[in-house]
């Protein structure tokens, strides 16, 4: 009873404020309602008892990137709308990829509900007290299971700060 | 009963310590960081040869009532080309991510609100990583050149300081084991030795990152008041103005929370398990006993015959904490044993707690403002550097004594000695850098000029 109430607490939080996001004219208030749907999507990630998870998406996602992107906003001038973005195919591309989207989020959830177990929904959770400790599962699943794919990202990752700081390097040193 | 009021009693019945505590937080708080705001000014006036503030109450001990008084009823004015939502939004923000924040902090045994939430700390990093969020958007609703220009320097300071404060308290997280709060006091116990003296280079790093983290001097770049006014809260007044001020202070409650649960032991007495010094246990009652006696001491000596009586009052307080703090303490024999865990852990955190911020206003009223160049170079040339080997050290040091079997004080003097070692190297690399670099700086703007002349 009381887990529905704070599972559609937030879903109604993290939709309503996505809705929002969209269709605000000014650039720092979309910002602020995707922070909000950051912050709703992070209350259910605790309400699942996905702490570790919370706590990333409210340091990485909300704490750094959302910060950052503020940052550029306040920066650029907004109020110059840029030639490129008013294409008269953009509403059809955003159709079309819309609607994708929509059938992919039926189809999996009509395959989850025919093949119980198998798909997104668990149908008999562990009780809360019987949980392990996330943190600890999701670095064992990290470094061990998957750990050829988590070191690609972290080389991915590399790459990209080492040509941000070639990028950024200061050249008045050379001749 | 309906079934929606049925739950709710049930939710209540089960979570009232957690509700209270939280409920004690939020009215709490407040009035205790306006009491940080007294001894602040209590402390710079101690450094500079003052009295500080005397004239409202005994020593001015009501000093904090009558500023929140003022700024209760101080007009609130919101400047017309401020954009009004998120200028109402962010000190808001602010406060919120300080005072939740401190819902993982562990004050005592039980005097916790999300007590078994496994990430502990981290929680407490994550939600008060908001905070920045606020100081940005309210530099930005202002409309200000000043607000705008203390925005942006807050939030390259917070993101730098952030990744220095993640990696040192990785370091104690590493020898803890664990990210829950209890567990890494109880570790401590258990490890018969705080982690200030098995990371101590990770203990100093996370000091200077969380003054950087709060604002304050000298790294209060973000509110420079010879610079920019106010930064960040130029255009605030009244509440609102103090809702950011409430919000630097909670953070200030918060970042030192962090570092005593994991470098000092949390709420531990200091060697509790050293048996012949149990007689520090006596030490809350006669502390508080001594201030009570204090307090009778200098009644007779007020000009007015209400601030004696003030004092008188204050006395009797003291004298009556001590009394329960002697009820509690071991040597009464008294079935109080919860009692006494919850009372004497808060004392201990709250006095680790006391002294972290006594050094925070002792480096303020001490060192000069750091230029904003300097603070970057500092930030990522030496220090993010510098907290990513300890990281590294500690785990060596980690490896060696559990692994090989190594002395673990051997294996922390040698890794710590490490440490210290290319901290050394990274200041010299770093001076001869920044040298060639500004002379390289020099060079090149004379030559412009010159051609420029030409």
């Amino acid at each position: 009873m009381l887990d529905s109430v704070i599972f559609y607490f937030f879903a109604s939080i993290a939709v309503v404020s996505a809705a929002l996001m969209v269709t605000r004219r000014n650039a720092i208030h979309s910002a602020v309602f995707l922070i909000t749907t950051l912050l709703a999507t992070a209350g259910i990630f605790l309400q699942l008892r996905a702490e570790f998870l919370f706590s990333s998406q409210i340091i990485l996602y909300v704490g750094g990137i959302m910060v950052l992107f503020i940052f550029v906003i306040m920066l650029v001038r907004l109020d110059v709308p840029l030639p490129q973005i008013r294409s008269r195919l953009q509403k059809w591309i955003a159709l079309f990829v819309a609607l994708a989207v929509g059938v992919e989020a039926g189809v999996v959830l009509l395959l989850a509900r025919k093949v119980p177990g198998q798909g997104l929904l668990i149908p008999n959770p562990a009780p809360a007290n019987q949980l392990h400790p996330n943190t600890e599962e999701l670095a064992r699943s990290l470094f061990g299971s998957y750990l050829l794919p988590f070191e690609i990202a972290s080389v991915l990752l590399l790459v990209a700060m080492v040509g941000a700081v070639v990028m950024a390097k200061n050249r008045t040193g050379a001749p | 009963m309906s079934p929606t009021l049925h739950s709710i009693v049930a939710f209540v019945q089960a979570w009232w310590v957690e509700l209270l505590c939280a409920l004690l937080i939020v009215l709490v708080v407040p009035l205790i960081a306006g009491y940080i705001v007294l001894v602040e000014r209590k402390v710079m006036a101690d450094m500079q040869a003052r009295l500080g503030p005397m004239r409202v109450g005994p020593h001015g001990l009501l000093q904090p009532i009558a500023d929140a008084l003022k700024l209760l009823i101080k007009e609130d004015l919101i400047p017309d080309n401020a954009d009004q939502f998120i200028f109402w939004l962010a000190p808001v923000l602010s406060m919120t991510a300080a005072l939740t924040s401190m819902g993982a902090v562990a004050f005592g045994p039980w005097f916790q609100v999300a007590r078994d939430i496994n990430i502990g700390l981290l929680f407490v990093v994550g939600v008060s990583a908001l905070g920045p969020l606020g100081i940005v958007l309210g530099g930005w609703a202002s409309n200000n050149h000043y607000s705008i220009i203390g925005a942006l320097r807050s939030t390259a300071q917070l993101i730098s300081y952030e990744t220095t404060a993640g990696f040192a308290l990785v370091s104690g997280f590493l020898l803890a084991g664990t990210l829950k709060v209890r567990t890494i006091v109880e570790n401590q116990r258990n490890d018969h030795a705080w982690y200030i003296f098995l990371a101590p280079v990770g203990f100093f790093i996370y000091l200077i990152a969380s003054i950087a983290e709060t604002n304050r001097a000298p790294f209060d770049l973000p509110e420079a008041e010879s610079e920019l006014v106010a930064g960040y809260m130029t255009e605030y007044s009244g509440f609102r103005w103090s809702l950011y001020f409430l919000a630097e202070y909670a953070n200030m409650i918060v970042v030192a929370s962090v570092g005593t649960t994991l470098f000092l032991g949390g709420w531990l007495r200091p060697f509790p398990n050293v048996h012949w010094l149990g007689w520090l246990d006596a030490a809350p009652a006669l502390l508080f006993a001594a201030v009570g006696a204090y307090c009778v001491f200098r009644a007779g000596k007020q000009p007015a015959r209400v601030q004696s009586l003030f004092m008188w009052a204050l006395a009797f307080a003291c004298f009556v904490v001590a009394a329960i703090f002697a009820l509690a303490s071991p040597f009464s024999h008294l079935p109080l044993e919860k009692m006494h865990d919850g009372l004497y852990g808060a004392f201990w955190f709250l006095l680790k707690d006391s002294a972290y911020i006594y050094i925070f206003m002792w480096l303020r009223f001490t060192l000069p403002r750091f230029r904003f160049d300097q603070l970057m170079r500092l930030g990522w040339h030496i220090l993010v550097p510098l907290a990513l080997i300890n990281v590294v050290d500690v785990s060596i040091a980690l490896a060696l004594s559990s692994e090989f079997g190594v002395n673990r004080w051997l294996a922390m003097v040698v890794t710590t000695a490490a440490t210290l070692g290319a901290a050394m190297l990274l200041v010299r690399w770093n001076d001869k850098y920044s040298a060639a670099a500004s002379a390289a700086l020099l060079t090149d703007s004379s030559v412009a000029e010159n051609s420029h002349a030409g």
